[in-house]
């Protein structure tokens, strides 16, 4: 459509910056560098922004009151048949425009952060150059028209998420961090890969648009098929969601996420906070009308790994000391809040308030945790350390910090009028009309959330109110503190926007409402958590000690994120290492270098027998010549050939 | 005399009136005027170069004795570029004193060579192809005994020509069973009345005998190692690539006319010659120590994968086969284009001359490196596409176990080709060849090259255009 034709630009500004700041970076002043991509991301966050307002807006409903899906470019690069194609394009419907808005606002406040944030650091032009291709590589795969074309940008954000990790790779652990990374997400996109492989080959295509339309003929040609008694389109539908499982580090592959904190505090804000993480969810956003009407009970262990995830992540957030670690396990538990509430969506109107409230919870998560991480940021800065007992009484050094740090802690927990209650509610209320079990993980996980979360807020600000630093902590320059304030109006206000009315399963609006009894319940256990946290936490006591020594069990075991760590070392060292990958290398080394090494020594050997057959002397090259010739002669002319063979 | 059967004769008539004009030019001209001999000559000939594109007649004349089709047309334009890249490659040593006063001769033998080859790709009657055969042998002896007053280049013109005669002779023997029993010597006319008696097939042996001489496939191979060594760098080059191809070229022609019904016995025949021409090409490229002898040996072995798709008898191995000769080409003349750059300034031809060099001619190095990936065949080079059409072709027609065997070969040409990767980046050398100044028509000539190695594979439209032109067996009504 004609309209959106500047919303491509979205796409070429940040690829064509990567490529200035990336090649011609290093013969800049870091401050160009750094100016050139938060210029650019400016520009694209308008043009997101004009995009997201014309398509709503403007353009508006179509003829049966639902928001329409539009395809803005579109561009076949590789034909194998008729229907199964790979292209690349911009396809703009409810949740991609969502994602649009959500990842330049994000971005665009961690480019601005970021100047303040990493000034003086050794590659500063390089860190603005990995930045420009992440937006680029997120905004691709989120308006991708084809699961190929979305594989592909996946497979980008992976490596820019890699390289941002491994920024500091002169330091041992960032490395080992950023490598964890990448192999763990790129050990579950391989069962992504697989699911894409399997559904073309059924449904011939790549292309959302026929997928995902409700009652699309594409699969009928699954009838019948199936592998170890479970439909096919089941494992395809299940490997993709491994895909996603990697990447939103849902268990058990969420061991790469508290890892990936050793990036830059702002890179983890964009994404592994905010942006890259989510992709799992959207991509179950996606394809949400296959699950829900090709295999619910896919969509049922969905809503179950979610749900177990999310109370798991909440009791590890609740023992961890490293800041950024707590903000890693409480993203994975709010992710998981994500998962559980598409997994236990419907279909249309009222149905789909679990689709409704899981991309409620990602746009307003977003801009908490991406907060919550500038904040963080703002204060490892000030004390030069990442662990909560090298805080405390930050509060009187720290206002601005303080104040909107304070203002995300009560997004998360769920306090009205802040914008997490509003779409936690509605996961909560989706939650509870389908499924109790689900209901109480997140419920429980509710009220660890606020108490986690305020654990974190008063060990960082009250506790020591006296404690002595060497250094004395000073508020962050406004670079840093102007995102702070911004993203802090959005955490507090974005909970009014009338999601029902915009994005929803079948794109036509609802009306949503506060279920009291729900909302009476969650705003409960959310304060009930908060005031454990002011009695444990206000003041340095002996209670946490006194209540970490009744339980020292469960203590012990979330302190070590029970072990999952460990059971991967366990299950890579010990069974894929020693058992399978060693007996390989050895059948290697011996059979086919084997192979190789004695064809080297055939052929030396051959060579030098017959080397003097080059002799120099015209006589012999002419015999050999007449000879050659006259056995040919006799070979063919007798048939002497043919009886040898 | 019928005048419009000329009209067909465009190429040969053009590139005629390219000669022509030298000679007139290298004979009247004054001595200060003949310092532009060297531009205008090329000039001239890339005038010709281009004009050949264009010519797209298809057609007998003069009886049947010269037939043309877009093949033949394609095949002399190939051959043509790699003409004019030689001819580029030339100046340096051209220019040197002791060759200044014959420059003339280089150019104008090579172009009668040319021609030559241009009547062997278009003959229809063998008196005509035994006449281009001639033509394109004897100005060559001449051409290897440029400097003659070297004793090896001497040498190597003396083993070419006496080889050369010798196998012309053999040659005309058989054509003189196949015309004796035959009654004709007309290819069209051949087609109908070859059987499969022992006197023809003893007269095909002799008369492809000649022509495996020209492309060196083994056991006829012999003279090519010596006069490759001893000849000019340049001159090797245009033994090694273009006398290779307009020969190829001219076999399958032959094959695939005049022979279709021996097609079994003349399949059988390569694929053991294709086998021994490549195994005994490698073998012997290994242990070489002097680059030009080493690019000879290598050169062997890529006769026989030039071969491995043109014996398939195939429309698409004819394509494969030609555009496995355009790529090659280009890479051996990358490969020439950086020894005698090397040579001429600093005369060292050895391998472990090379040591090194990256460190003092890292654009040579590169450039060099490139060709030697391209030779091995090694993607994205063009040598790896050309190579895998070439099999495919085969395989195509079932020749699976002489591919399986081409493909064990190439592990071991790898190995030969990577010792001159290695010996320029890796082996540490003390006293490296100093930098080399090249003059500015040798680098155009690289560029030309390396482009042309680079382009030809990843642009597909080369190899589809090629593949149209080609013609196998089943066209022959």
């Amino acid at each position: 459509m004609d309209t959106f034709n500047y919303s491509i630009l979205i796409l070429l500004f940040p690829a064509i910056f990567f490529i200035i700041i990336g090649l011609f970076g290093k013969y800049m002043k870091p401050i160009v560098a750094g100016t050139l991509g938060t210029i650019s991301l400016s520009v694209i966050t308008i043009l997101a922004y004009i995009t997201a307002y014309q398509y709503f807006f403007v353009v508006g409903t179509g003829a049966d009151g639902a928001y329409q899906a539009i395809n803005v470019f579109h561009f076949e690069w590789l034909r194998f048949t008729d229907t199964l194609h790979i292209d690349l394009g911009m396809y703009l419907d409810p949740i991609s425009t969502l994602m649009l808005v959500v990842i330049t606002t994000v971005s665009l406040m961690v480019h601005i952060y970021s100047l303040g944030y990493m000034k003086g650091e050794i590659g500063f032009q390089r860190y603005y150059a990995f930045l420009s291709l992440f937006s680029f590589s997120m905004l691709g795969l989120v308006v991708a028209t084809n699961i190929f074309q979305m594989y592909i940008f996946w497979e980008l954000v992976g490596v820019s998420s890699f390289l941002l990790i491994s920024f500091y790779y002169v330091k041992p652990s960032a490395v080992a961090a950023s490598k964890k990374a990448f192999i763990v997400t790129r050990f579950a996109d391989f069962f992504f890969l697989v699911g894409i492989l399997v559904l073309s080959f059924y449904t011939k295509t790549f292309d959302f648009e026929v997928l995902t339309t409700v009652g699309s003929p594409v699969f009928a040609s699954f009838a019948g098929a199936s592998f170890l008694g479970i439909s096919v389109l089941s494992w395809a539908m299940m490997l993709i969601f491994m895909g996603g499982v990697g990447k939103s580090a849902m268990m058990p592959f969420h061991i790469w996420l508290p890892d990936a904190m050793e990036g830059p505090t702002p890179a983890s804000a964009l994404i592994h906070a905010a942006t890259m993480v989510v992709a799992g969810v959207f991509l179950v956003a996606r394809l949400f009308p296959i699950y829900v009407f090709q295999t619910p009970e896919v969509l049922t262990i969905i809503g179950y790994v979610g749900g177990i995830t999310s109370i798991f992540a909440a009791v590890v957030a609740c023992t961890q000391t490293d800041i950024k670690r707590v903000l890693a396990f409480s993203t994975i538990s709010q992710i998981a809040y994500m998962i559980t509430s598409l997994g236990v969506s419907g279909w249309g109107g009222h149905e789909g308030l679990g689709y409704m409230a899981s991309m409620f919870h990602l746009f307003t998560h977003a801009f908490f945790k991406a907060l919550l991480f500038l904040g963080a940021g703002a204060i490892i800065h000030a004390v030069h350390s990442n662990e909560m007992d090298a805080m405390g009484g930050l509060k009187k050094y720290m206002p601005i910090s303080r104040w909107t740090f304070l203002i995300a802690c009560l997004a998360i927990a769920g306090i009205p009028p802040f914008s997490g209650f509003f779409s936690k509610d509605e996961i909560l209320a989706a939650a509870f009309h389908h499924d109790l079990f689900l209901f109480a993980c997140l419920f429980i996980g509710a009220g660890l959330t606020a108490f986690y979360m305020f654990r974190l807020y008063f060990r960082i600000f009250h506790y020591e109110n006296d404690k002595v630093y060497h250094h004395t902590p000073h508020e962050a320059e406004p670079s840093m503190t102007i995102p702070l304030i911004v993203l802090g109006a959005f955490s507090a206000f974005s909970g009014f926007v009338p999601f029902s009315k915009l994005i929803t399963t079948d794109g036509k609006p609802f009306e949503a409402h506060i279920d009291p009894l729900v909302a009476g319940l969650s705003i409960g256990v959310a304060v009930i958590g908060i005031a454990i946290a002011f009695v444990m936490y206000r003041k340095k006591t002996s209670i946490p000690d006194q209540i970490v020594e009744k339980i020292k069990w469960l203590y012990t075991g979330a302190y070590h994120k029970f072990y999952f760590d460990e059971l991967w070392l366990f299950v890579t060292r010990k069974i894929i290492f020693a058992r399978i990958s060693i007996p390989i290398a050895r059948f290697d080394r011996r059979f086919v270098d084997g192979f190789m090494n004695s064809l080297a020594y055939v052929t030396n050997a051959t060579s030098e027998a017959i080397k003097g057959f080059q002799s120099g002397r015209i006589q012999q090259y002419a015999f050999v010549y007449l000879l050659g010739a006259l056995i040919l002669i006799i070979g063919f002319t007798f048939s002497i050939w043919q009886l040898i063979c | 005399m019928d005048l419009s059967n000329y009209l067909l004769l465009k190429p040969e008539l053009s590139l005629l009136a390219v000669f022509s004009l030298l000679m007139l030019y290298d004979l009247f001209a004054s001595d200060k005027a003949k310092k532009y001999y060297f531009p205008i000559a090329c000039t001239l000939f890339l005038v010709h170069t281009v004009v050949c594109f264009f010519f797209q007649d298809a057609g007998s004349s003069f009886a049947g004795m010269y037939v043309t089709g877009t093949a033949q047309i394609t095949i002399k334009c190939i051959l043509n570029i790699g003409v004019f890249i030689i001819f580029l490659q030339a100046n340096e040593w051209l220019s040197k004193p002791e060759s200044v006063l014959k420059r003339g001769e280089f150019f104008l033998l090579t172009l009668l060579t040319l021609m030559g080859m241009y009547l062997m790709i278009s003959s229809g009657n063998f008196l005509l192809f035994y006449i281009g055969l001639e033509t394109a042998s004897l100005p060559i002896a001449a051409l290897v005994a440029f400097d003659k007053f070297f004793h090896h280049s001497a040498e190597a013109g003396a083993k070419f020509i006496f080889n050369a005669i010798f196998s012309s002779a053999i040659t005309i023997f058989g054509l003189s069973f196949v015309y004796g029993a035959c009654g004709t010597l007309y290819y069209t006319d051949l087609t109908t009345s070859i059987s499969a008696s022992p006197l023809i097939i003893m007269g095909m042996i002799f008369l492809l005998s000649g022509l495996c001489f020209k492309i060196s496939l083994v056991p006829f191979h012999l003279w090519a190692a010596d006069t490759y060594q001893g000849a000019p760098t340049n001159v090797t080059l245009y033994l090694s690539t273009i006398s290779k191809g307009a020969a190829v070229f001219a076999l399958m022609v032959i094959l695939y006319t005049v022979f279709p019904i021996l097609a079994e016995i003349w399949k059988q025949m390569f694929w053991l010659l294709i086998l021994l021409t490549i195994t005994i090409g490698n073998l012997f490229a290994i242990r070489q120590k002097n680059m030009k002898r080493f690019l000879a040996f290598s050169s062997i072995s890529q006769a026989g994968y030039i071969m491995l798709s043109a014996f398939t008898g195939t429309a698409q191995g004819m394509g494969a086969t030609m555009y496995y000769i355009f790529v090659y080409i280009f890479s051996n003349a990358a490969a020439f284009g950086v020894i005698s750059a090397i040579e001429n300034k600093t005369g060292k031809v050895n391998m472990t001359d090379y040591n090194g060099l990256y460190k003092t001619n890292p654009k040579l190095s590169l450039a060099m490196m490139i060709a030697m990936f391209s030779l091995g065949g090694i993607p994205p080079t063009a040598g790896f596409f050309s190579k895998l059409f070439v099999f495919m072709a085969a395989m195509e027609q079932g020749q699976v176990v002489i591919v399986f065997l081409a493909l064990l070969n190439t592990v071991i040409s790898l190995y030969y080709y990577l010792l001159v990767v290695k010996a320029m980046f890796i082996t540490p050398n003390n006293t490296p060849i100093e930098t080399v100044q090249t003059d500015k028509y040798l680098k155009t000539s690289l560029v030309i090259s390396l482009a042309g190695i680079v382009v030809i594979g990843l642009i597909s439209c080369f190899y589809e255009y090629i593949s149209t032109t080609g013609f196998g067996i089943i066209k022959i009504g």
